[in-house]
């Protein structure tokens, strides 16, 4: 029996096929068989939540209280109100940070400089550097809070103890430095990794010509390399942007603290709905976080399209 | 004076492989000049050290009198043409062209009027405004040949630079590739495992293998009196015909047949010496009876006929192994039927050891005591 491959591949076109026509030899009532499972869930736990939550976001439910059993509809108010709320505003600016900070500048910077010094190494000092970075990648997030906390803590901090300073209380002084700092050691691994690949993909003669003609390293990046990674750099820029919008981690960090100082939207969303109960409220400001991931996702498409454009072009 | 003076140069690979081994070379000013040799020989290692791309583990390398052994590629004025011509793919034909004279800050006005002339130069004047996607394989060879000498450097270096065009197109690229060299007699190393490139196109030749220089010589002495046994097998489209045999008094017994030693070297081999016995398919002469009753010719059964073109090459199957012979068009032999190859006077040449058996000539090298007899 033809093992299920891509179920996608049978949902493509809607034109009817007799059985065994397909790909895989399925027919349309087995490859439907196969799929639905996948479909369920992504029903139940995906399509079903994001409606519930646009249906909540024109309510005033409640966690408690009368709202909670009697919920009422109150068309765009949450929306009127989550616009209008200094702390939403507070929340989308120290977000702007938070992303520009420690994605498009931070992780996107370290992440390229890493894999441009390695490009050429091999053995122990490469997999050293590789093999630490992709560990603060791939350790879950409750542990390396955990490891920042007792690096930044204000009494036997370790990061104190490094610096000679202490008594510095960082996470309380410098709340979204820290969180910035944390977010790109973190997230470089995705970067390096990507742009390792990348580089990897320069002609080394290209590289050569530059030399031979005497390039400095900025002249070697901006004629020889980046042209040639853009695509990659854009891709990377997407998803990383994506990924720091929507994180949560800083959460366990810093708890949105002090006094909302590093509260960012995915941690202000969680203080509205469940900290304070409003879920009609939250709802709302979840959607709005929707639409600006989805504004950010159309402006890289944008820019990725408008490349392979040219490049159809020439 | 040589422009180009290499001695010891030695590049060691952090794996340990040794790819240049204590190596030295005088190139002339002006002077067209191949490294051949098959892959891995280290001939392209040699002309990436020049170019300063690899760097020298031992040795020196001075361009025009100066040590550049420890200067890097950009200040030692050299210009290169990859194997893959490595245009960049985002800039037109213009920008690429002009592209070294960018880095050094060159004047937009003055950087585009010099790119404009290399281009006209190579003739890809009109094509200024293209992409190089846009352009054919030898267009894009040109286009790299322009950039690599608008900055009119001292040297000219090119690495496999007719390996990626097409046969045809190749031998038009070969012959313009001579002719600008002429035209511009600026000093080129070029390097190629197509024996036939390095006869077509160089002054003078190197033939490598594993790091070492085989042979230095023009294409003429490289062809007709190869130095080794490595150089008789590797240079020549048609390989030379080489043939175990004994010396017996001021002859050879070579596969059945025996020939004079030749004049220049009797008496310098002894007698039961073993020896080679080399000569190409082109200086035997092919004869349907034996012309020399004494047996100065190789016998045998016709076996296989290749046609080149304007000749073909014929096999015999002999009793010391097959004898290939050059046979002009029309008076090939019917396969099968008995054939003799009768080597021309003065083109058989002996091996003794893999060297190439020279007259002591003590006139001529008088300053080389054990030079090639040991």
């Amino acid at each position: 029996m033809a093992p299920p491959t891509s179920p996608r591949a049978d949902l493509g076109p809607p034109a009817p096929r007799d059985a065994g026509d397909d790909a895989a030899g399925l027919g349309r009532g087995r490859a439907a068989a196969f799929v639905a499972p996948a479909l369920v869930l992504i029903a139940v736990f995906l399509v079903f939540p994001a409606l519930w939550t646009l249906y909540l976001g024109t309510t005033d439910y409640r966690l408690t209280g009368i709202a909670a059993s009697d919920p009422k509809f109150v068309g765009a108010d949450n929306y009127g109100d989550v616009l209008g709320d200094g702390d939403f505003h507070r929340s989308l600016w120290l977000t702007l940070q938070f992303v520009v900070g420690s994605a498009v500048l931070g992780q996107t910077v370290l992440g390229f400089a890493i894999a441009w010094v390695m490009r050429d190494r091999r053995g122990l000092l490469r997999r050293l550097v590789e093999g630490l970075v992709l560990l603060a990648w791939i350790l879950p997030g409750s542990v390396i809070a955990f490891l920042w906390i007792a690096l930044l803590d204000r009494d036997g901090g370790t990061l104190n103890a490094l610096l000679g300073t202490p008594g510095t209380a960082w996470l309380l002084d410098h709340p979204m430095a820290c969180i910035v700092v944390f977010n790109i050691w973190r997230g470089t691994a995705f970067s390096m990794m990507l742009y390792g690949a990348a580089i990897g993909n320069v002609p080394p003669s290209h590289l050569e010509t530059a030399r031979l003609a005497g390039a400095s390293t900025w002249q070697t990046l901006r004629d020889a390399v980046l042209p040639r990674i853009r695509g990659h750099v854009l891709t990377s820029l997407l998803l990383v942007s994506l990924w720091t919008f929507n994180d949560f981690t800083p959460f366990l960090i810093t708890a949105g603290g002090p006094d909302g100082r590093s509260e960012i939207m995915s941690v202000y969303v969680y203080r509205t709905a469940l900290g304070d109960g409003r879920l009609g409220f939250g709802a709302a400001i979840s959607l709005i976080m929707i639409l600006i991931n989805l504004v950010i996702a159309l402006l890289y498409l944008r820019a990725l399209r408008d490349r392979s454009r040219k490049a159809a072009v020439a | 004076m040589a422009d180009i003076t290499i001695r010891g140069l030695t590049k060691v690979y952090p794996g340990g492989v040794r790819a240049l081994d204590a190596l030295d070379l005088d190139v002339a000013e002006g002077e067209f000049f191949a490294l051949l040799g098959p892959s891995g020989c280290g001939k392209t290692t040699l002309l990436r050290t020049i170019a300063g791309l690899e760097t020298a583990t031992d040795g020196t390398i001075r361009l025009a009198g100066s040590d550049v052994t420890r200067l890097p590629p950009g200040r030692r004025d050299v210009g290169m043409v990859f194997q893959d011509y490595a245009l960049f793919p985002h800039i037109n034909v213009l920008d690429n062209i002009a592209y070294p004279l960018r880095v050094k800050r060159a004047a937009r006005a003055d950087r585009y009027r010099r790119a404009k002339d290399a281009a006209g130069l190579l003739g890809l004047l009109g094509l200024d405004g293209r992409r190089p996607a846009e352009l054919s394989g030898g267009q894009q060879q040109r286009v790299a040949l322009a950039r690599a000498l608008v900055a009119e450097p001292r040297i000219f270096l090119l690495d496999e630079p007719l390996s990626n065009l097409d046969a045809r197109l190749r031998l038009e690229a070969r012959t313009q590739l001579k002719r600008l060299q002429l035209h511009l007699g600026v000093t080129t190393v070029f390097v190629t495992h197509d024996q036939a490139e390095a006869l077509a196109l160089a002054d003078r030749i190197a033939v490598m293998e594993a790091g070492r220089i085989r042979q230095l010589g023009t294409p003429v002495e490289v062809f007709r009196r190869p130095a080794n046994l490595f150089v008789a097998a590797f240079i020549g489209s048609t390989p030379m015909n080489l043939l175990p045999g004994t010396v017996r008094d001021a002859s050879v017994t070579v596969a059945g047949a025996r020939l004079p030693v030749p004049d220049d070297v009797r008496g310098e081999i002894p007698d039961g010496t073993d020896v080679v016995c080399g000569v190409r398919p082109e200086y035997l002469d092919f004869s349907e009876v034996p012309a020399d009753p004494a047996g100065g010719a190789f016998g045998g059964t016709v076996s296989v006929i290749e046609h080149l073109g304007g000749s073909s090459l014929v096999t015999l199957d002999g009793e010391g192994g097959p004898v290939r012979v050059v046979v002009a068009e029309g008076s090939e032999p019917e396969p099968g039927t008995e054939g003799w190859a009768v080597p021309r006077p003065g083109r058989v040449l002996l091996y003794r050891d893999g060297e190439l058996v020279t007259a002591a000539a003590p006139a001529m090298a008088p300053t080389i005591k054990d030079g090639g007899q040991g």
